[in-house]
């Protein structure tokens, strides 16, 4: 099928319905995977935060164990702004800047890196001060088992991130992706970020020393 | 409305707009997550900070999908299959919550007791 063919001269010569490498809902099929994918992963992080939600309620001894929210308030910053980094690096590849985009694409690579330390880092003062999976000291235990796992799934997808950010990033550099990889890869990276919108209030905010 | 540029199968996607756009929106989500800090030091109580936090994660929700991942630009079928089914998803799984409530009260059941009451 030649490049300049639209689709609407596509579909003249093709019935509804019978037209072969168009995706449904005239959207790329990388995109249209990635968005599935996106539905499907909020629906997964829905159910974390609704079952976290479920315990809190029904748990009447609920620790609030948090004393700053600067290192919360620093991670979301971070976070956020390396989704603008990401929107310019897309921008940067849909205009075929190739330097601009690698560029804006390392830079949100290392926001992510430095926001995943960010998050060890408080990881392990909170294990430093005993917290576990199934026990801390001020209450409810359920309390390490939601914390952990929401903001463990939380990292692992920041982490899966990063790694894919530096071989798509790299990958178009040397010529080897093109602007729509760097297009799908960015909606991802929104959508982790979309996620800590919620993990913030929710596990960390309403959790806060009062 | 942004039209994406759809002509070109395997090119990415075009849209028109403006790093400007993007700056109001990101100033937006940083407002919108200061205040999200901002309640948490007010003294409510908990359902009704968390009413107001989750209002706030909606909005800024919103806005990302909208402007940063382009849902806004897409043609209506695929906006609409996108919105349409996660919402239901999100709301399918609200079903459990007066089971939890009945952790916290008792009512009908306890597990203080493990009888039901009258």
């Amino acid at each position: 099928m030649s490049a300049e063919l639209t689709l609407e001269a596509h579909a003249a010569h093709h019935p509804p319905g019978m037209i072969e490498g168009l995706p449904p809902f005239v959207v790329p099929a990388k995109k249209m995977a990635m968005w599935l994918f996106i539905i499907a992963d909020a629906a997964t992080f829905a159910g974390c935060l609704v079952a976290y939600g479920f315990l809190r309620n029904g748990t009447p001894n609920w620790p609030r164990p948090f004393e700053s929210m600067t290192n919360a308030a620093l991670m979301t910053f971070i976070l956020l702004t390396s989704s603008l980094t990401m929107l310019l690096g897309v921008r940067a590849a849909k205009a075929s800047d190739r330097p601009a985009a690698f560029r804006w694409t390392m830079i949100t690579t290392l926001l992510g890196i430095v926001f995943a330390a960010l998050h060890i880092r408080e990881w392990l003062e909170l294990i430093h001060q005993g917290i576990t999976l199934s026990s801390n000291p001020w209450g409810s235990p359920h309390f390490g088992a939601a914390f952990f796992s929401i903001t463990g799934l939380h990292l692992l997808h920041v982490t899966g991130g990063v790694i894919v950010l530096l071989i798509v990033g790299l990958g178009y550099n040397a010529g080897r992706r093109n602007a729509e990889d760097m297009e799908v890869t960015g909606l991802y990276w929104h959508f982790v970020d979309l996620v800590w919108m919620f993990v913030v209030p929710f596990v960390y905010l309403l959790n806060m020393a009062q | 409305m942004d039209a994406p540029d759809v002509n070109t199968p395997g090119a990415a996607t075009r849209y028109t707009d403006t790093p400007a756009r993007y700056y109001v929106i990101y100033a937006c989500l940083l407002v919108l997550a200061g205040l999200q800090f901002f309640i948490a030091t007010l003294h409510l109580d908990t359902s009704a900070m968390f009413t107001r936090m989750l209002l706030v994660a909606i909005v800024e929700a919103g806005l990302a999908v909208m402007f940063f991942m382009h849902l806004w630009a897409e043609k209506r079928g695929w906006f609409l299959f996108v919105v349409v089914f996660t919402v239901f998803v999100m709301l399918a799984m609200q079903y459990g919550w007066t089971d939890s409530n009945r952790m916290e009260t008792g009512a009908p059941y306890t597990l203080k007791t493990g009888a039901a009451q009258q």
